[in-house]
């Protein structure tokens, strides 16, 4: 009954703050909306006993990756760049069409085809470890199974440091 | 009440396909670049939500990797892209895609 209560409050706070970044006209009101919407996606996480993923949304996302965010829009001085918002286009109407397509489908498919999954209480007694969701278990898969990919990722950070330095160098030569 | 009451994973993907969609409009109605992007990162949390709330389904914590691998892949994402959006605006004085057409054809 907690998680229930907890995750109806934290999908609204969602819901509404996904739908605020989206139509919101000005981008700096968007970018806070979407630090809200990671907050409650953390707390999400938490109901689903992903605690170390939680903690790393809270530091990346909303904390390092939103900042960047806010820190451009703020560097960008957009006087103009709200004209030509509430225009009616087709490609508007088809786009429109296109994504609640998707989300129709999507949810039909899932409510009727009802994909089975193991309810709560089958869930807590074929547990296989008590420390799911904890950053040793965490650690243990990423450095031991994960070992490449880990590495990789931090080759592809390098590579994204040198290429933004570069592109946001005022004289290309 | 049925529906409502005990929450199922499929109340957390429902959830996850809801901001899959709320992105893919935003991509899709929004011509302002920075909007743009922040809307590419909403539906990465979609992702990301579907790939956890799978991993407690089905008792695996492997999805918990895969989650890490797309917030690093987000991170790098963003400073790129801020980098590039950086970039056109000082050459082009617009974040608009509706301008930024040269390109196009």
């Amino acid at each position: 009954m907690v998680e229930a209560g907890f995750f109806y409050l934290f999908s609204l706070i969602t819901v509404v703050s996904a739908v605020l970044v989206v139509t919101r006209r000005s981008p700096m009101i968007s970018a806070l909306y979407l630090i809200l919407c990671f907050f409650s996606l953390a707390a999400i996480y938490v109901l689903l006993n992903a605690h170390f993923i939680a903690i790393i949304q809270v530091l990346v996302y909303a904390g390092a990756i939103m900042v960047l965010f806010l820190f451009v829009i703020m560097l960008l001085n957009l006087g103009d760049g709200l004209k030509g918002i509430g225009k009616i286009t087709v490609s508007k109407v088809i786009g429109l069409f296109l994504a609640l397509l998707v989300l129709g489908t999507s949810i039909r498919y899932l409510v009727e085809q009802g994909i089975v999954l193991p309810g709560e209480a089958a869930l807590r007694a074929g547990r296989k470890y008590a420390e799911f969701g904890t950053i040793e278990h965490f650690g243990d898969i990423l450095l031991k199974q994960y070992l490449l990919p880990f590495e990789i990722a931090s080759v592809l950070l390098l590579v994204a440091i040198i290429g933004a330095v570069f592109m946001t160098k005022k004289k290309l030569d | 009440m049925d529906i409502l009451y005990p929450i199922t994973p499929v109340h957390y993907l429902v959830l996850s396909m809801f901001l899959f969609v709320m992105g893919l409009m935003g991509v899709l109605l929004r011509r302002n670049l920075l909007i743009i992007f922040m809307s590419i990162e909403l539906m990465l949390s979609g992702a990301n939500l579907a790939f956890i709330t799978f991993a407690e389904a089905k008792n695996n914590m492997e999805g918990h990797v895969f989650v890490f691998m797309i917030i690093t892949i987000a991170a790098a994402e963003a400073a790129v892209g801020l980098a590039i959006i950086i970039a056109l605006f000082r050459n082009k004085d617009t974040v608009n895609a509706d301008e930024l057409n040269l390109m196009k054809w």
